[in-house]
């Protein structure tokens, strides 16, 4: 049986908590740069079906995958206390990586969905699928240098969210910026988690 | 059905083969499935054949004896995280690790004490 080594590493009685936080949004958007900002980068490669690229298979339910080929993941790392850990899994845009989400989803504290004004149409399907699985996220709409700045209110309308989800400008380049973002983020999951079921999503 | 040889004679597969060769060539483990975020403890039981076990497992032993979550042990030892699944699935029924999920499986919510924890831990960094 597993006891004892509790105790051997000096840590009797505490549970090791691990967080998980999904950054999401299109190619190119920072999410990289956001996880650089405010974590301690850590490499991490998984692996991806190798189907035929760019053919689109209509149904591969049932078909043994043929191989998988490996890809990196942007990962980070910020420890909280020495027992609490929040881990930042920048989930990549295209399609073809969504079987990582579902596992990254499960149990996750909640997402940020990474925009760029000037291509917003590419968090349609983050949005999408959070909303479809009752997974808090916010949005930051990183300001790029040269971009226009858009209010709030016309991203909300573009996006077609609801009112009391938050949407936040960030400089993804920045420590503060990015600090601000998670910490939107989670008091956004605390307040959703103060409301009464019946009222998600009306 | 494609003989497990088969599988793995794909040009494109090239950069594949080394990692999962170190798992015979298994891409799912056994036993129950655990979270990337789920924590790992050795648990000071010994293996009765060592020869059962590669490098890598010994490894990911090391990292084990303090509590260590897959994707920090995925991370660390430089392996894909489906290779180092298959090490720990192999290494949890010798009995030489333990794998804790992280959120209680019946309530797979984060409570509102560890949620405030974070943002008091997030303003503070």
């Amino acid at each position: 049986m597993a006891y004892g080594h509790y105790d051997a590493a000096g840590m009797a009685g505490r549970r090791h908590r691990a967080i998980k936080i999904l950054l999401a949004g299109g190619f190119g958007v920072g999410k990289t740069t956001l996880v650089g900002a405010v974590s301690e980068i850590k490499p991490l490669r998984t692996e991806e079906p190798l189907t035929e690229r760019g053919a689109r298979t209509d149904n591969i339910a049932g078909v043994e995958r043929k191989t998988t080929t490996t890809v990196a993941m942007d990962f980070g790392r910020i420890t909280l206390r020495e027992d609490l850990v929040l881990y930042l899994f920048g989930t990549p845009g295209q399609e073809r990586f969504w079987f990582m989400w579902d596992e990254l989803a499960l149990g996750a504290l909640g997402a940020i969905v990474l925009a760029d004004t000037r291509r917003l149409a590419d968090c349609f399907p983050a949005i999408d699928y959070f909303e479809r699985r009752d997974i808090p996220f916010i949005i930051a709409l990183n300001c790029f240098a040269g971009a226009r700045r858009y209010a709030a209110d016309d991203v909300r309308v573009a996006l077609d969210l609801d009112r009391g989800l938050p949407i936040v400008m960030c400089d993804a380049r920045s420590k503060e910026s990015a600090k601000e973002v998670l910490i939107t983020l989670v008091e956004h999951v605390l307040s959703v988690a103060d409301e009464p079921l019946s009222s998600s999503g009306i | 059905m494609p003989s497990n040889d088969e599988r793995w004679l794909d040009a494109e597969a090239g950069p594949v083969v080394r990692p999962y060769a170190l798992t015979q060539g298994r891409t799912r483990h056994a036993g129950e499935a655990f979270d990337l975020v789920a924590t790992v403890t050795t648990t000071g039981g010994r293996v009765a054949d060592p020869g059962a076990l590669a490098p890598e497992h010994i490894s990911v032993l090391q990292l084990a004896r303090v509590p260590t979550t897959v994707v920090d042990i995925a991370s660390d030892v430089d392996l894909p995280l489906g290779v180092v699944r298959i090490l720990l699935a192999d290494l949890r029924e010798l009995g030489l690790v333990a794998i804790q999920a992280p959120v209680p499986a019946q309530t797979r919510q984060i409570d509102r004490n560890t949620l405030r924890e974070v943002l008091h831990g997030l303003r503070a960094l």
